[in-house]
């Protein structure tokens, strides 16, 4: 059924190995493993890897220069970064350096699935998007937006408030969803923590990261009776929160600007 | 040798003493041994003409015998050596040595010499040609001879003997010698009692320097030295006792300053690092511990999804799940707490947060027989604050207060309540830019503690900067230049000098200019630019109305703090508790608050007690529009 997908794990710790290594086998993908970046740069000149899932904390070059060394490269295989140190500064930075994703560890089985499915999905576009000649199939951010990685977005309003949502490239990474669930007004919001669970048709649970910290005022009651809103206008009808920023100014710095050609 | 001080100091003092002395000494007994010479000269030629004139009688009366008996009887005086009368041809006729008469003498000998030098006649001599110092053996003591010559006198050749023709000038010479042994007894006496006063004098110098050397010099370096010693082996808690008020003291009073500055950052060091690798020590055993976890939760999450029909191993294997997710969260708060830095803000509930900052101290509390009081405002509303800050601004109030109240019972009061105030007064400007957005902000130059804002003025060809308070409503401005009443003044930016001044408007007190700043985000502020009146008007702010606050006082009954500390209590690494403070704590509440938009104060009154009044902002849209 499925096509074969090839993951490369980059971690010195081979309980982790093993772990991602069981979970993909599961879901029939093949796995390659080496134990620090050096190697990983190695390999990636000879075989071709759909994702890579590497830890930040490595022996030698660690999971940020390596995350340079791809981008010097111009090796744009999505990676996942994953690591112990799991403190909202990797993982803002992770996503900042152009991870894709942030699984801190421990993780569960549904969480790193889900990961590595956006991830299958995210590279699947990203080749699709090669095929066609870079023709319009994601929608961009408008401008002035501003982005966590390539899954969420951020607006600020005129009142001083600003408005959070997500990117239709993290849509598309998601299969149809059944249900959302989302926070209730007056909860906090961290940046890069997980402020909304999607559950999908296909039994994934995905989190999107909230993109700044701030408090709930409001939320998009629309979505969860139509949750395909987010698909169909994701940066206007499809907000999720309003919200009151608390260290706006502090974490915007992290953020990728809507009119950059990052995606 | 003489490698110390003292002893160089002894060295050269002594040196000086023992020339200045021994000079002195010299010129003191040549002069001495003058005086007694010239004495006994003068003796010598009294006695000369005592003599002369006592046998001039005899003589004319050519009495031989009574002449004898006159010298014999002089030259008996001990000082005496001899006295003798020679005639014209040198002959001795009379002499106090009964051998030496008739004996002739050799114009060449020493007593002959002085006048019949190059066979001179003889003429009437100064006194001093006429006497002679010398030797009549080389082992015996010094002889003054003096010499006094007979003159021919009207009597001499009228007398009846006709003796001396009336053609002599010279009839003959009267010889006086005078031993010197008394003189020069007396003159080695005082040679030798100068040396005595020279060694015991030198000795004295040497022995009073010395000891004031050792005093003044000698013992306050070797403590200096023993001093640095003991710092360097990290002995930091030495000091210096028994400072002189001299130089000295005052080297090894900044010594002591500067070993109790150095252990006192070596401590707030020794603090900052333990809190640093306690952090580093959190991150490390939440690293480790995390990729073992991962193994336990990967490997428990994908038994449970694969034994969906085994609803007993189901349940065990959910308690394993829940177990390390439990796991995960607590690690992931150690991580919380090692990184600190960042706040992180959410809805709190202040009055709750006191009350766990009261729990943490509660058994200190009790120990110390303190009894805390709370006076809570239960319809506080929450507000956006980092939760564990606030926790821990209470935490160091409520330890400086126990502190405070110390061994004696006191009472700590918190107290929590709403405040509406104006904006004016309470309202930090905290950035200002000119219209290209040059920033007007100088850190160097404080207002009330917070930095101003920096504006060139110009006025009556006068140029000169103002800094204007940056509290909206409150006129403690700094002025750089004398301001006249006149109202031709520009006021511009310090860096590119574009106007600041709103030629549209005018003030409505003085109807002077007025200027308008740009607060960025905010809208701008607007105020009198001749600072005639007090006119200042911010609309965003205005608008906004009167602003809402939580008031959060905490009070307690201990010793209070002196007026000359209160300026210093918020700065960094100020501390009075010495060792057991990092003088941080203040400082780190003051920055929470700042961070959070608030404000903190103090009253205190030694013996009575201290008040710390926090206010924070109800909510801080304004600040992140």
């Amino acid at each position: 059924m499925k096509e074969h997908f090839n993951i490369l794990i980059i971690d010195d710790e081979e309980v982790v190995i093993s772990s991602i290594a069981k979970i993909a086998a599961s879901e029939r993908f093949s796995v390659d493993s080496v134990s620090d970046a050096t190697k990983a740069l190695q390999k990636i000149s000879l075989i071709n890897f759909d994702i890579i899932i590497c830890d930040i904390m490595l022996p030698g070059m660690d999971g940020f220069q390596f995350l340079a060394m791809l981008e010097s490269k111009r090796i744009d295989t999505p990676v996942i970064m994953t690591t112990g140190y799991s403190t909202i500064e990797n993982a803002v930075k992770s996503l900042y350096s152009g991870a894709i994703d942030f699984i801190p560890k421990p993780f569960t089985v549904d969480e790193i699935t889900s990961a590595i499915h956006r991830g299958i999905k995210f590279s699947n576009l990203m080749k699709l998007r090669k095929a066609n000649n870079d023709s319009v199939i994601i929608v961009p951010c408008p401008a002035k937006y501003f982005q966590l990685g390539y899954s969420s977005w951020m607006n600020k309003e005129h009142n001083g408030s600003v408005l959070i949502g997500a990117t239709d490239f993290f849509m598309k990474t998601l299969d149809q969803i059944k249900k959302i669930e989302m926070l209730n007004i007056n909860d906090a919001l961290t940046q890069a923590a997980p402020a909304v669970k999607f559950e999908c048709e296909d039994g994934l649970v995905h989190q999107l990261f909230s993109v700044i910290s701030g408090t709930i005022i409001a939320k998009n009651e629309r979505l969860e009776k139509e949750p395909e809103l987010l698909e169909k206008d994701p940066y206007f009808d499809g907000w999720i929160y309003r919200i009151i920023p608390t260290e706006l100014d502090y974490e915007m710095k992290l953020l990728i600007p809507s009119s950059s050609d990052r995606s | 040798m003489f490698r110390k001080i003292s002893q160089k100091l002894i060295l050269i003092v002594s040196a000086t003493a023992i020339i200045i002395i021994g000079v002195y000494s010299y010129f003191n007994i040549k002069s001495q041994s003058d005086v007694l010479l010239a004495e006994v000269e003068r003796h010598a030629n009294q006695l000369s003409e005592t003599i002369k004139n006592s046998t001039r009688y005899g003589m004319l009366l050519n009495q031989r015998e009574h002449i004898h008996e006159i010298i014999n009887t002089i030259g008996k005086d001990r000082a005496i050596n001899d006295i003798r009368i020679l005639n014209k041809e040198g002959e001795i006729i009379y002499s106090t040595r009964i051998d030496d008469v008739g004996k002739m003498l050799n114009k060449q000998a020493e007593s002959c010499y002085a006048c019949h030098a190059e066979n001179r006649p003889l003429e009437r001599l100064a006194m001093k040609d006429r006497t002679r110092i010398f030797r009549a053996n080389p082992d015996s003591s010094r002889i003054l001879g003096i010499i006094n010559p007979i003159y021919n006198e009207k009597s001499c050749y009228e007398a009846d003997c006709h003796a001396h023709p009336k053609s002599a000038k010279v009839l003959g010479v009267l010889d006086v010698t005078i031993s010197l042994a008394d003189v020069e007894q007396q003159i080695r006496q005082n040679e030798i009692s100068e040396l005595i006063f020279a060694i015991i004098s030198i000795t004295a110098i040497g022995f009073i320097i010395g000891f004031f050397v050792k005093r003044w010099v000698d013992s306050p370096v070797k403590e200096l030295i023993k001093a640095t010693d003991q710092v360097a082996t990290g002995n930091l808690s030495y000091a210096i006792k028994d400072l002189s008020k001299d130089e000295l003291g005052a080297l090894g009073s900044s010594f002591n300053k500067m070993i109790k500055k150095l252990d006192e950052t070596s401590q707030q060091l020794y603090q900052s690092t333990k809190m640093a690798s306690l952090g580093q020590l959190a991150a490390g055993v939440a690293h480790e511990i995390n990729n073992p976890l991962t193994g336990v939760l990967t490997y428990s999450s994908y038994l449970l999804k694969r034994t969906k029909d085994n609803p007993q191993m189901q349940e065990d294997l959910n308690v394993i799940v829940r177990e390390t997710m439990r796991s995960r969260e607590i690690v992931k708060g150690l991580l919380d707490f090692a990184r600190q830095s960042t706040p992180k803000k959410s809805l709190i509930d202040i009055n709750e947060i006191i009350n766990r900052a009261t729990a943490v101290v509660n058994n200190q509390l009790k120990l110390n027989k303190i009894n805390l009081v709370k006076e809570f405002d239960s319809a506080l509303p929450k507000i956006t604050a980092d939760a564990n800050q606030i926790q821990q601004v209470f935490l160091n109030l409520f330890v400086n207060a126990i502190d405070a109240i110390g061994q004696k019972t006191g009472t700590i009061d918190v107290k929590t309540s709403q405040i509406s105030l104006s904006p004016k007064g309470i309202t930090q400007i905290k950035s200002a830019i000119c219209p290209k957005t040059h920033s007007l902000i100088d850190v160097e130059h404080k207002i009330g503690g917070m930095s101003s804002l920096r504006v060139k003025i110009r006025s009556n060809g006068n140029e000169g900067f103002i800094h204007i308070d940056p509290i909206y409503g409150s006129h403690r401005h700094y002025f750089g230049i004398s301001l006249d009443k006149a109202n031709d003044l520009n006021l511009s930016c310090p860096i590119c000098d574009l106007t600041l001044i709103d030629r549209n408007n005018k003030c409505p007190i003085c109807n002077g200019p007025v200027y308008k700043i740009q607060i960025p985000n905010q809208g701008y502020l607007e105020g009198c630019a001749s600072f005639k009146d007090d006119w200042q008007k911010w609309d965003l702010i205005d608008r906004a109305g009167e602003k809402k606050f939580i008031k959060l006082d905490v009070s307690d009954t201990g010793c209070g703090i002196p007026p000359e500390n209160i300026g210093k209590i918020f700065e960094p690494f100020f501390s009075t508790k010495g060792q057991r403070g990092t003088g941080l704590g203040l400082s780190v509440i003051w920055g929470i608050i700042d961070t959070h938009n608030g404000t903190i104060s103090v009253q205190s009154e030694v013996g009575k007690g201290t008040t710390f009044s926090i206010r924070l902002p109800r909510t801080d849209l304004i600040r992140n529009i």
